[in-house]
């Protein structure tokens, strides 16, 4: 069975057709790119599959189960966390504070317990620190434990987010232009952290992305959308060679 | 019958004001984005030059409110100029606890000219009262008045923002702050022209109010600013028809509340009104909705 | 610049708490030496309700980042319920502490209750939006108090939204809630100590939560709503946890206020729209999320005209003076650029910097 399977999607804003007849199945364990031009409707596409948007049509399946129509936070319990194109910290909060906020439903004490610091209170903190420290060691991001999140440089805050996604224990990743605003030098750093994310966490991650490279550097496989619609799916290679693909990216 | 008539018309009067205060509430919200909450006690200045031109140097009243009209809009860009413009990008909250200090400052400031003692303010208007169905209706001039500056302010306004340069640069400003200055808009001078206008509109307001309710102590303005807001909110603030209906409708409730309701409580209920159509339509019956984008 | 929070976080909670003893010790020390004018004992009271209710504000405006205009509404149902209930249980428990620690339990509850009910409706709304609501809640709180009237005789409670004569209360009635003029005779339990104590516990329930996972929650929200949803908060939950336990706080400043007068009128002056300003004042003054600064502020801030009281009528322009140039100082563009070339820290800073790249 696929960990993700989405049939028929489509939502209208007004009378604006944003996405139409979507689908899309992803394997355990794979990473699939969702490439398209601008305005082609990919982070729609991700805000239908977090529930951000409810659907118009269609229905999406995470491992079996009908999660449309869910809220944001269903979702994410039952398994999607996701990064954002503008990123979005928690600013105030310390590096290990975000992904501890991250760890919020899977660590649990009640709100007594906290303000009267009861022993559970100690034994969670330590707990969450402890798993905390080791997803912060992943990204390199462990001796920046105690900064301020939105005093880390820009490649920092993306890999910042990443981490805190992944404190939510997901079965699907969906990365929104990790690489967006990346130099050569740091996409490649990236890319070799999304395929040690996928190794070490049996990861399955969906992303968009507009660097070419990254993402024929390590996407399985491609969707491309056009004006809301899929122009092409399947391998990776094959897509990309697809003159409709090529077509739409380059012009006439 | 013939009482509800006079209440409505009442409470038409009383939202004319309203409306007018609320203007410059939602004037300076659309373009300086701010809570102007020294707005009120402009009002109490406009009523306390007035009370000085007039009642105490024996002026005609219209030369008081034209003395009183510009002193209000000098007023204005002044504390436009001395306290929000050097804080222009700093947090809302800030600009509101300044806003919250230029309201003390000129409580106090009339507090020491004037003292806390309720002075009795001699109507400016000197038109009879109307008697209609044989004397069972009595409309006072003041409600005419009143009723009548608050329809040709806003008709005036309206046209000045849609026809005139000024105003349409008020509406860009309004609209996208940073746009407008690289479009070439003049930013600063149009703010001060929003303070500017809206306390003029201030200073009317309150020789109006103290010609229907004739007592006035620095504490004047503050509740009529506070209902003035919600007014704003009401309507949707930075709407302008949004003001000017969600004063009269203020108005109106307010009057009826007290005739028929209770005295006491005539305030409650405009705010739970208030609280009610936020919550149907939660930014006010005119104000449009922005979502976030993700 | 990069800056440490969490490792300093322990120690900053430690020394906020010694600030407030070590004032105490002061307080009582100069107290007993005879130090304090009678009009500055009359102050400690209030003073402790400032503080109690600027903490409990900043738990709203600070941590959760929502503008509450209303903080004085909850105040004033903190007080009179409260206030009954002392008065209600004046024969029943003679044992003063006793009754004032229920009676504070009292108002902290129904403080709790209303916000809960109004934080539902409030926190669905943003921005302005809520600020205006929470001012309207607190308007509508204090106007619904003067028109009570209540009553107690050997037939029991009598509630009526006329007038006294209404209740029909038999000749040995007693009034508990006047309409207009409030309660009256309202056992004076409130002291100085007692004020003190409840800071402390304010502090421990604020700072406590602040640093536990309900708190990353609430701060969470304020930060990045949209992100907070994303990883799987409850907004509405948090939301409605911080705003209630801020009203109850603020609950129980009303009960130390009420308990500190022989009459309890709602008036504007004391729990209208002006005081929930006045609270906000301190909050802003004393930092945004900055639980010491908020005590600071209210108490400097609460002295302020009292120490201007020789300057009379020219205090309180003065009081507005000053808020408008602080505000322009630490706020603006210009004032902040001015302070970070001239602060002292800046100039150490300097100093250990350029020893750092020799």
């Amino acid at each position: 069975m696929a960990l993700l399977e989405v049939k028929d999607l489509g939502i209208s804003f007004g009378g604006l057709r944003a996405v139409d007849d979507f689908h899309m199945t992803i394997e355990q364990g794979q990473l699939y790119g969702l490439i398209g031009p601008n305005g082609a409707g990919k982070t729609t596409v991700f805000n239908l599959l977090t529930g951000v948007y409810k659907p118009t049509d269609g229905y999406i399946l995470l491992d079996g189960e009908n999660i449309t129509g869910k809220k944001t936070i269903e979702i994410n319990q039952h398994g999607i966390a996701r990064t954002f194109q503008n990123i979005r910290l928690f600013g105030e909060l310390t590096v290990l504070d975000n992904v501890k906020v991250g760890l919020h439903n899977h660590h649990k004490y009640s709100t007594l317990a906290g303000i009267l610091r009861l022993p559970k209170y100690y034994k969670v903190e330590k707990e969450m620190d402890a798993i905390a420290m080791d997803l912060l060691k992943v990204f390199e991001l462990d001796g920046e434990a105690d900064y301020k999140a939105s005093n880390l440089p820009y490649g920092k805050q993306r890999k910042l987010e990443i981490a805190r996604a992944l404190a939510t224990d997901p079965k699907l990743l969906l990365l929104d232009e990790p690489a967006a605003g990346m130099n050569p030098n740091e996409t490649q750093e990236l890319m070799n952290t999304i395929r040690f994310v996928r190794d070490k966490f049996q990861m399955t991650i969906l992303l968009i992305e507009h660097d070419m490279r990254l993402v024929s550097g390590i996407c399985e496989e491609l969707t491309v959308l056009n004006f809301g619609q899929i122009l092409a799916q399947g391998e990776t290679g094959e897509v990309l060679n697809d003159p409709k693909v090529i077509t739409a990216y380059l012009g006439e | 019958m013939m009482g509800f008539i006079s209440y409505l018309v009442n409470g038409i009067s009383l939202g004319s004001v309203y409306a007018i205060i609320a203007l410059g509430y939602t004037m300076v919200y659309g373009i300086a984005k701010m809570l102007n909450f020294a707005h009120g006690d402009v009002i109490m200045i406009g009523g306390f030059v007035v009370f000085t031109t007039v009642s105490g140097m024996g002026l005609p009243p219209v030369i008081g409110i034209l003395i009183s009209v510009a002193a209000c809009t000098v007023l204005g860009v002044v504390i436009e100029r001395i306290a929000y413009k050097p804080l222009r990008g700093a947090s809302k909250l800030a600009v509101l606890i300044t806003a919250i200090g230029v309201s003390y400052f000129l409580q106090n400031v009339a507090l020491l000219i004037y003292g806390a003692n309720t002075k009795s303010f001699t109507s400016v208007v000197t038109i009879p009262p109307l008697s209609l169905a044989g004397g069972a209706l009595v409309i006072s001039g003041e409600t005419m008045v009143t009723i009548a500056a608050c329809i040709v302010i806003m008709a005036v306004l309206s046209a000045f923002i849609k026809y005139s340069k000024s105003g349409r640069a008020m509406l860009a400003v309004s609209e996208d702050s940073g746009a407008a200055q690289l479009m070439g808009v003049n930013v600063n001078a149009t703010i001060a022209l929003t303070f500017a206008i809206g306390s003029a509109l201030a200073a009317i307001a309150g020789v109006l109010l103290c010609s229907a309710y004739p007592s006035l102590t620095p504490y004047t303005g503050a509740m009529p600013g506070i209902k003035a807001f919600v007014a704003a909110v009401f309507g949707g603030i930075g709407s302008i028809p949004g003001a000017f209906i969600g004063g009269i409708l203020l108005g109106v409730i307010e009057i009826l509340g007290k005739a028929y309701i209770s005295s006491q409580l005539a305030d409650a209920i405009v705010f739970a009104v208030l609280i009610v159509v936020l919550l149907v339509k939660p930014t006010g019956l005119l104000g449009r909705q922005i979502q976030e984008k993700v | 610049m990069k800056k440490k929070v969490w490792s300093k976080n322990t120690k900053s909670n430690l020394i906020t708490y010694g600030i407030v003893i070590g004032a105490w010790l002061v307080v009582e020390i100069m107290m007993r030496a005879g130090m304090l004018s009678s009009l500055l004992k009359g102050l400690l009271v209030p003073l402790c309700m400032y503080v109690i209710l600027a903490v409990s504000l900043n738990l709203t405006v600070g941590i959760l980042g929502e503008l509450s205009l209303g903080h004085a509404g909850f105040m004033c149902v903190g007080a009179f319920s409260s206030a009954v209930f002392s008065k209600c249980m004046v024969q029943a428990i003679p044992v003063s502490g006793l009754r004032f620690f229920l009676a504070i339990l009292t108002g902290a509850l129904f403080a709790a209750l209303f916000g809960f009910l109004v934080g539902i409706p409030v926190l669905r709304l943003k921005g302005d939006y809520l600020a205006i609501v929470t001012l309207a809640f607190g308007e509508i709180i204090k106007n619904v108090v003067n028109v009570v009237f209540l009553g107690r005789d050997s037939r029991g409670f009598h509630v009526s939204t006329k007038d006294a004569f209404a209740l029909n209360l038999e000749a040995d009635g007693e009034m508990i809630i006047n309409g207009p003029q409030g309660v009256t005779g309202t056992p004076n339990d409130s002291t100085f100590f007692i004020g003190v104590v409840l800071i402390l516990i304010t502090l421990f329930i604020v700072i406590n939560l602040v640093n536990s996972r309900t708190g990353r929650a609430i701060m969470a929200i304020r930060d990045n709503r949209i992100a907070a949803e994303s990883v799987g908060i409850n907004i509405t939950k948090y939301k409605l946890l911080a705003f209630t336990v801020s009203a109850s706080l603020a609950g129980v400043a009303g009960v130390l206020y009420a308990h500190n007068l022989s009459t309890l009128a709602a008036q504007p002056k004391n729990f209208g729209y002006n005081m929930s300003i006045m609270i906000l004042v301190f909050v802003v003054l004393g930092g945004i999320g900055n639980i010491r600064g908020s005590i600071i502020a209210s108490v400097v801030l609460t002295l302020l005209p009292e120490m201007l009281r020789s300057l009379n009528d020219y205090r309180m322009l003065i009081y507005a003076i000053v808020l408008i140039a602080t505000m322009i100082f630490t706020s603006s563009p210009g004032g902040q650029a001015f302070r970070e070339r001239y602060s002292l820290k800046q100039l150490l800073g300097q100093k250990k910097q350029t020893k750092e790249a020799e």
